[in-house]
């Protein structure tokens, strides 16, 4: 048993050449051969990596997909964010529950299936969704939850799993998804169809330097949230000293409600990797990496598949072209972790660490990946910087609006006819989108995720632009009756979970936060607390190490703020100075048990 | 002019919090010029005698007679301070929050390595406060203006505290009085 033990680690670790920063690979094959990674495991990958064990271990306490304690052969984690709940998705926990026996957390004593929560897996336009083992399944309903269960206590293989496929490239032969892209419009920049090539050879005519200033003209700015310019980002790349630097895609798609870069990686793949190799030559780079989330491992093999296309037909690999570049790109997998979203927390998954975020300065621009200057974009961005080359920065300024060039994608779900992924221009009304998605009696809008604002219908004029309403592309609409406070408990509860808890301000401040809305929500809460939230809000806006924790607390703050009445009325006015929340009956029940009389001061 | 008032009680706490109020030293000379106390182990007064300005309270609730004196300081006092550790998060007593009351009576009555009990009744005089179910801060039980941290918290802390409440000034606490390590 040890000795075989010892012949999978060295193998294992031997294919990825026993480098400590292919960490994330490594356990990921162990956590795959054995179901898990035991300690005995850890300390053989140490050995071989020549690493500590705790640089083993703290890998695989981080990540949700890893686990110490044996898991069962298949894994189910049913996503339990707000959409799949308004969709029924505790009619499909209990059918799970009932099915297999056991409850969330636990793996079935035969060992064959663990049941667990996930947060959003970019399927929240057919939801409620779950991953059973790498294959996503969606549209669940109690009865298919049944016949999921049914099948694999037969077959014990999700793949074997029966489903209708996907439409477009989900019934590629290498994908074979149940998953829909539910494309609704396409516009000019992503979806719009490329000759494969077109972009590259557009900058491959021209200098590195001359394709940053078309970049820095088009006014392109980064689709992953924070807005930044992509062209400005390039150029403090390519001019950071050094002369080995990355190319890396933020593929991890983590802020519930976003799905977008999921159908551009399903369809439009080719447009993306243009994309990076063309921030390759403009960099100055040889290597880039796709970080694709754990959640979109059935995407891997057609996408491995589509570079092995590009490196054959000479747009990848040596001499690229023929003009003497070289470039290469390759994909390191998550393993279901929100924060690696983050870019610098992205740079330490990549290098084999914990996803903790890095303190800046120094940027990802002057010292990344393995300290060398590396440029991390988002899937979208890199897609637009292709079609800027192919169509000119001029063509590409020219749509959306002055301060937000081009179009965006966004991700819609929740209450509405039609969820999907619609690509616009910039300075679309809310209003405008809302009509087309069929979202009728709506109430709120999550705009931008949790990290970003729950918007009351007085804001539906306003348009969705980097200066007005910025997103990254997520976009929920609720309904009437739905309970924003309920909303932004959801939210609250996925900050909890996915919060590093490197600093206080983030790991206890989300937690204070969702109990002072919990005690709101029992009924005990009074006016102070609205004042409570504000400040605490501002506490870890402003001291919080990342843009985790510098945003976490906006379901709340910015509820409160749109939506100020349904708090206030929920809340209690008292003077006397009592904690309502304070039951001083319940807390002498047990002494009253266990003493045989009552309590002489409170009758 | 009559002088404000001030009371002070002792919950569940050690009393430590209450050597510090009187570590002031000579200043408790100053003290009187500009307070009379009201309610107070200090005075041995036991009940309030009307309105106080300021009502300080070491110790958080570990029974229901802490509460009822806790609910009484609220009423009486416009402004309430937690003194200390004890009263800000439950302190030493609360140690015992996450075992239940069954079996911290038992270890405490009958099954401690020092217990001689030979009855082995768990004390149930009628006299006997009720225990809460767990320890509680203050805050959580009535609303508290401010908190004192420290275990206890120093002299010069109280003081400077209980000075700009008094004058009505901005509190100045520097560094080396909210330092703790
Ligand atoms: C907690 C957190 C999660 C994030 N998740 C993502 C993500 O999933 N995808 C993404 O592109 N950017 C994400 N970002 C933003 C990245 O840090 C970074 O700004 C972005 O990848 C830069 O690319 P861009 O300029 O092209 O947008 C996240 C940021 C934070 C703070
Ligand atoms: S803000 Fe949150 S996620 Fe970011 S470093 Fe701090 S604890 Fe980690
Ligand atoms: S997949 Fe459930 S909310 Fe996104």
């Amino acid at each position: 048993m040890k000795e075989n033990l010892e012949k999978v680690i060295k193998e294992i670790c031997g294919k990825h050449g026993n480098d400590r920063s292919k960490m994330m690979d490594i356990v990921s094959g162990v956590h795959s051969q054995l179901g898990h990674v035991p300690g005995e495991a850890m300390g053989l990958i140490a050995a071989e990596c020549k690493a500590e064990r705790i640089d083993v271990e703290s890998v695989v306490s981080f990540y949700a997909f890893f686990s110490k304690e044996p898991k069962g052969r298949v894994v189910i984690r049913l996503c339990n964010d707000i959409v799949d709940q308004m969709y029924g998705v505790q009619r499909v926990a209990a059918a799970f529950k009932e099915e297999l026996g056991i409850d969330f957390g636990q793996t079935t004593p035969d060992g064959k299936f663990s049941l667990e929560w996930a947060p959003c897996i970019g399927m929240c336009d057919q939801p409620p969704a779950a991953m059973i083992g790498d294959k996503i399944m969606t549209w669940l309903s109690s009865d298919s939850a049944r016949e999921i269960v049914r099948t694999l206590k037969e077959c014990g293989d999700p793949s074997k799993l029966k489903h209708t496929l996907g439409d477009g490239n989900n019934a590629h032969e290498l994908v074979q998804s149940a998953v829909s892209n539910n494309l609704r419009e396409k516009g000019a920049v992503v979806f719009a169809p490329m000759e494969l090539g077109a972009g590259l050879a557009a900058a491959l005519s021209v200098s590195p330097t001359d394709v940053i200033k078309k970049m820095i003209s088009s006014r392109l700015r980064g689709r992953g949230g924070a807005g930044f310019p992509a062209g400005m980002k390039w150029e403090f790349t390519r001019n950071a000293a050094g002369d080995e630097k990355y190319i890396l895609c933020n593929a991890d798609e983590g802020e519930p409600g976003t799905f977008k870069d999921r159908v551009i990686l399903t369809e439009a793949p080719n447009v993306l990797f243009e994309g990076m190799t063309i921030a390759g030559y403009a960099i100055g780079s040889k290597q880039g990496l796709l970080y694709l989330r754990g959640e979109y491992a059935y995407l891997r093999a057609f996408l491995e598949n589509v570079l092995a296309e590009r490196r054959k037909a000479g747009l990848l690999g040596k001499n690229i072209m023929g003009k003497g570049f070289d470039y290469d790109i390759r994909i390191q997998m998550g393993a279901g972790a929100y924060v690696c979203g983050e870019e610098t927390a992205l740079i330490s998954s990549c290098e084999g660490l914990r996803g903790d975020p890095k303190n800046r300065p120094p940027f990802p621009a002057q010292k990344g990946y393995l300290g060398k200057p590396s440029c991390v974009n988002n899937v979208e961005t890199y897609c637009a910087a292709a079609r800027i080359m192919e169509k000119g920065d001029a063509w590409f300024a020219a749509l959306g609006s002055q301060g937000s060039s081009g179009t965006k994608l966004l991700s819609i779900s929740g209450d509405c006819k039609r969820p999907g992924v619609y690509e616009l221009p910039f300075g679309v009304t809310l209003k405008d989108v809302l009509e087309r998605v069929g979202a009728e009696e709506c109430i709120a809008v999550q705009v931008g995720g949790p990290s970003g604002q729950l918007v009351s219908k007085a804001d539906f004029g306003r348009k969705i632009c980097y200066d007005d309403l910025a997103t990254g592309g997520a976009i929920v609409v609720f309904g009437k009756g739905r309970d924003i406070l309920e909303i932004a408990h959801n939210y609250m509860e996925f900050f909890c979970e996915e919060s590093c808890g490197y600093c206080t301000p983030c790991r206890v401040g989300n937690e204070l936060m969702k109990s002072r809305l919990e005690r709101i929500m029992a009924g005990h809460g009074e006016s102070s607390d609205l004042r409570y939230i504000e400040e605490l809000g501002l506490t870890m806006k402003t001291m919080s190490r990342c843009g985790l924790g510098q945003t976490s607390a906006n379901p709340v703050v910015t509820s409160l703020k749109n939506f100020r009445s349904e708090y206030e009325k929920r809340v209690i006015k008292r003077e006397d100075g009592m904690q309502p929340s304070f039951d001083i009956h319940k807390a002498l029940e047990t002494s009253e048990g266990i003493t045989g009389r009552k309590s002489v001061h409170f009758v | 002019m009559t002088k404000p008032k001030v009371a002070t009680t002792s919950l569940a706490g050690c009393f430590g919090c209450h050597m510090s109020v009187l570590d002031i030293d000579d200043r408790i000379l100053k003290l009187i010029e500009l307070v009379d106390f009201d309610k107070s182990p200090v005075d041995d007064i036991k009940e309030f005698t009307g309105r106080c300005l300021v009502g300080i309270v070491e110790g958080g609730c570990a029974n229901e007679e802490n509460v009822r004196v806790l609910q009484d300081f609220r009423k009486h006092c416009d402004i309430l301070i937690s003194l200390g550790d004890c009263a800000i998060m439950g302190g030493i007593p609360a140690m015992r929050n996450t075992i239940s009351l069954q079996e911290c009576l038992d270890e405490a009555y009958k099954n401690g390595p020092t217990v001689h009990n030979p009855s082995g009744k768990i004390p149930n005089d009628p006299e006997i406060p009720l225990l809460l179910d767990k320890v509680y801060p203050c805050h959580e039980v009535v609303k508290i203006d401010y908190h004192l941290p420290g275990c206890p918290p120093l002299a010069d802390t109280i003081w400077q505290a209980l000075v700009a409440l008094l004058n009505d000034k901005p509190m100045d606490l520097p560094y080396e009085l909210v330092k703790y390590d």
